[in-house]
């Protein structure tokens, strides 16, 4: 059997390149793939914990993820086709309209 | 079911139901609702007095009665308050009083007030003013009288400025509330001091409390009575607090007629008749209400002498009046004081009701050197009034003001020389100002503009003024009979101060003669006199004033108590306030306010830096946040 340890450094690296998307790059569909990363890397970390401990509800919460995941790209797509036709760029540095 | 409950409810009910549609009324259902009623809350009085006058009716038991608790007003504690009425012969006769000379105000009113736009709220408040002095004169408690008490406080003010876009007018209600109020804080510690110690506000239980407990002359009972005596001198216009009411004529015509006759400055009087039990022995008090009481009469006729205004010679003569029920209180003449106050209330509203008819007649004016011979024009008005001249004046035998005047003078004499003196030398001076009123204004030459073209009243105004003429004189002819009926109530609980229940249906002795004798001489000098410098020999009192130049100055600038009191009391109150509002209002309370304020501004303008609206600056601080959360977890 594969080590417990070994499905934590994929989840870290998963994750990590995701926060690290998110400072490198300013498009905004790249940054939302990096959120998908992320996640993905919390659901893999989970699955593992599950798998190991051995405890269902590990991969019940990964349900919860992906369906809110599946929920949130719906939302953020939407958002961007809306901010696209009214900005005609997807830079997240150029869009602050809710600067206080 | 006790009736005579229904006796404030009429009134009360009118001003609610006036108040809330009586803008959508017309002016004769507004004056109907209104008139009627008062005239019901009559009825029912006049049906308590038939009982007790022997004629039995059904549902009216004997005097005094008890509603006993309708519902509780208030229960907090220790303290726990009734809302009761009481009706015995005093209260009785006061409501007679208060309803049947205010109902005539009200029916005189209709025509007065014909030409007035704002004609309901007139009315609203005339009902809210009777009904308040009907809960005060039937309140079975203090507490319950402290709500009249303070109604009519309320409802002086909403009348004596009833024309408010007139500066003046609106001055002077403000000016009656205030001075009220003063009173009131003195009233209001009186009714503190007697819970404290008697532990009830119930009238009769802390006359028993007080028969029971307390000796004559007790400190206590002497420190209650000036607290209380205070509140009076508020709402009667005695010294120092009588600037008020003359100022009160601000109003419109009638009302002065319903203060200074039916209600309002009747209650100090009503109310230390009530207390009497504990006035008579609180036998400090009583001296000072002697002297304050004669003080009053005396000082408010020299003012009287030298007034041109009509209605401002009348307001003086109240106070001057009302000096002597308080003269007859500080001798424990309570009977007395009542039997003025019920002579005085037909004579006072007859008096100003038939000044407003002249002022009716003359298109507003009110300077009596621009009137004179008005005899001939208004015939109703001039009889009357001077039918009330003699009762004031204590025409002997026929008039009313002279059995009770006189009965006043003559209590005040068995106590002390001086205060008789006092009062026979005013009841010159009253009889001398008042015939210069009659004369200037009904005889003598016409001085009238000619542009002016007096015309007589309608008929609702000249009927009340003769019914009330006729109570002028008739109202006296009841004096022994009332005195006794009075005195069930009064000494009834009570044998304090007895002594005189009992001389009243005596023969009239040598003393009473010579006493009414020199009333009668000093009141037709005063006659004599007026005819004299006001019809014969017109120039002769500008040159009495030239000759005494300070003397008439003083006396027509009033003694210059209002500015007095403006400069020892408004001036200094206003210029400590202001002095209080620019230091510590604006330099404490504003400033430290105000930092706060610009704090929180500050603050949030550089708070809301970090909200840039840039989401990777969002993401940094979520990666610090976490960051920061994980290092206190591996440190912790």
């Amino acid at each position: 059997m594969i080590p417990l340890s070994w499905y934590l450094v994929v989840s870290a690296v998963l994750f990590t390149i995701g926060v690290v998307g998110i400072f490198f790059r300013r498009d905004l569909i790249t940054l939302f793939m990096c959120i998908e990363l992320q996640l993905n890397g919390v659901n893999l970390a989970l699955i593992a914990f599950s798998r190991y401990l051995p405890d269902i509800s590990g991969q019940i919460i990964v349900f919860f993820v992906i369906t809110v995941a599946a929920a949130e790209a719906a939302v953020g797509l939407a958002i961007m086709i809306a901010l696209f036709h009214h900005k005609e760029h997807l830079d997240s540095e150029r869009v602050n309209l809710m600067q206080g | 079911m006790e009736y005579f409950a229904l006796i404030p409810l009429f009134p009360g009910a009118s001003a609610l139901l006036l108040a809330l549609f009586g803008q959508r009324m017309s002016r004769s259902v507004v004056s109907a609702i209104a008139c009627v009623s008062v005239f019901f809350s009559f009825l029912i009085s006049v049906g308590y007095l038939a009982l007790t006058l022997g004629i039995a009716i059904p549902g009216f038991g004997a005097l005094p009665r008890d509603t006993g608790s309708l519902f509780t007003f208030i229960d907090a504690g220790g303290l726990h308050v009734d809302m009761a009425f009481r009706l015995d012969s005093l209260s009785l006769i006061m409501c007679l009083v208060v309803t049947g000379i205010g109902f005539l105000i009200h029916v005189y009113s209709t025509g007065y007030m014909h030409h007035e736009p704002d004609f309901a709220r007139y009315f609203t408040y005339l009902n809210l003013f009777t009904f308040s002095m009907l809960m005060l004169v039937l309140g079975a408690n203090l507490v319950v009288m402290f709500i009249g008490w303070e109604g009519v406080g309320l409802c002086s003010y909403l009348l004596i400025g009833f024309w408010y876009e007139k500066k003046s007018a609106s001055d002077a209600g403000k000016k009656a509330f205030i001075v009220n109020r003063i009173g009131d804080a003195g009233f209001l510690v009186g009714l503190m001091l007697l819970y404290t110690n008697f532990g009830t506000l119930d009238i009769q239980s802390i006359l028993s409390g007080v028969n029971e407990g307390y000796p004559v002359g007790s400190h206590l009972l002497n420190l209650i009575a000036v607290c209380l005596f205070i509140g009076a001198t508020g709402k009667s216009a005695q010294i120092p607090l009588y600037i008020w009411l003359p100022d009160a004529m601000e109003g419109p015509t009638p009302v002065s007629a319903l203060i200074h006759a039916a209600t309002m400055v009747t209650s100090g009087v009503y109310m230390i008749a009530r207390l009497g039990g504990l006035y008579s022995k609180a036998t400090l008090v009583l001296v000072l209400i002697a002297w304050i009481g004669a003080l009053t009469a005396f000082v408010a006729a020299s003012i009287g002498l030298v007034q041109n205004d009509i209605k401002r010679v009348l307001a003086y003569s109240t106070v001057s009046q009302l000096g002597y029920m308080f003269l007859a209180c500080g001798v424990a003449a309570y009977d007395a004081a009542v039997f003025h106050l019920y002579t005085h209330a037909f004579f006072k509203a007859l008096l100003f009701l038939g000044a407003g008819s002249v002022i009716h007649a003359m298109s507003g004016e009110q300077d009596i050197r621009k009137m004179g011979h008005l005899s001939k024009k208004l015939g109703i008005t001039t009889w009357t009034f001077v039918a009330a001249t003699l009762a004031i004046t204590g025409f002997p035998a026929i008039t009313s003001g002279f059995w009770s005047k006189d009965l006043i003078l003559e209590r005040a004499f068995e106590a002390n020389l001086w205060l008789w003196l006092v009062g026979i030398v005013t009841a010159g001076m009253t009889s001398f100002y008042m015939f210069r009123l009659v004369f200037m204004v009904f005889f003598g030459q016409s001085r009238v503009d000619p542009s002016v073209h007096p015309h007589e009243s309608p008929s609702s105004m000249t009927v009340p003024l003769m019914l009330l003429a006729v109570g002028s004189i008739a109202a006296g002819w009841v004096a022994t009979s009332l005195r006794r009926f009075l005195n069930l109530s009064i000494l009834g609980a009570h044998e304090v101060g007895g002594g005189h229940a009992e001389d009243a249906h005596a023969g009239w002795t040598m003393e009473q003669l010579y006493l009414a004798a020199a009333a009668f001489v000093v009141m037709f000098v005063g006659l004599m006199l007026a005819y004299h410098l006001y019809v014969k020999e017109t120039a002769l009192p500008q040159r009495i004033g030239e000759r005494w130049p300070r003397l008439y100055k003083l006396l027509f600038n009033k003694y210059f108590v209002d500015e007095i009191y403006g400069a020892a009391i408004v001036g200094p109150l206003v210029k400590g306030s202001d002095r209080v509002y620019k230091h510590f209002d604006l330099g404490v309370i504003d400033r430290t306010l105000d930092t706060i304020g610009a704090g929180a501004l500050e603050g949030g303008r550089i708070v809301s830096r970090l909200q840039t609206g840039n989401i990777k600056a969002y993401a940094t601080y979520i990666l610090a946040g976490a960051a920061f959360l994980t290092a206190l977890w591996v440190i912790g």
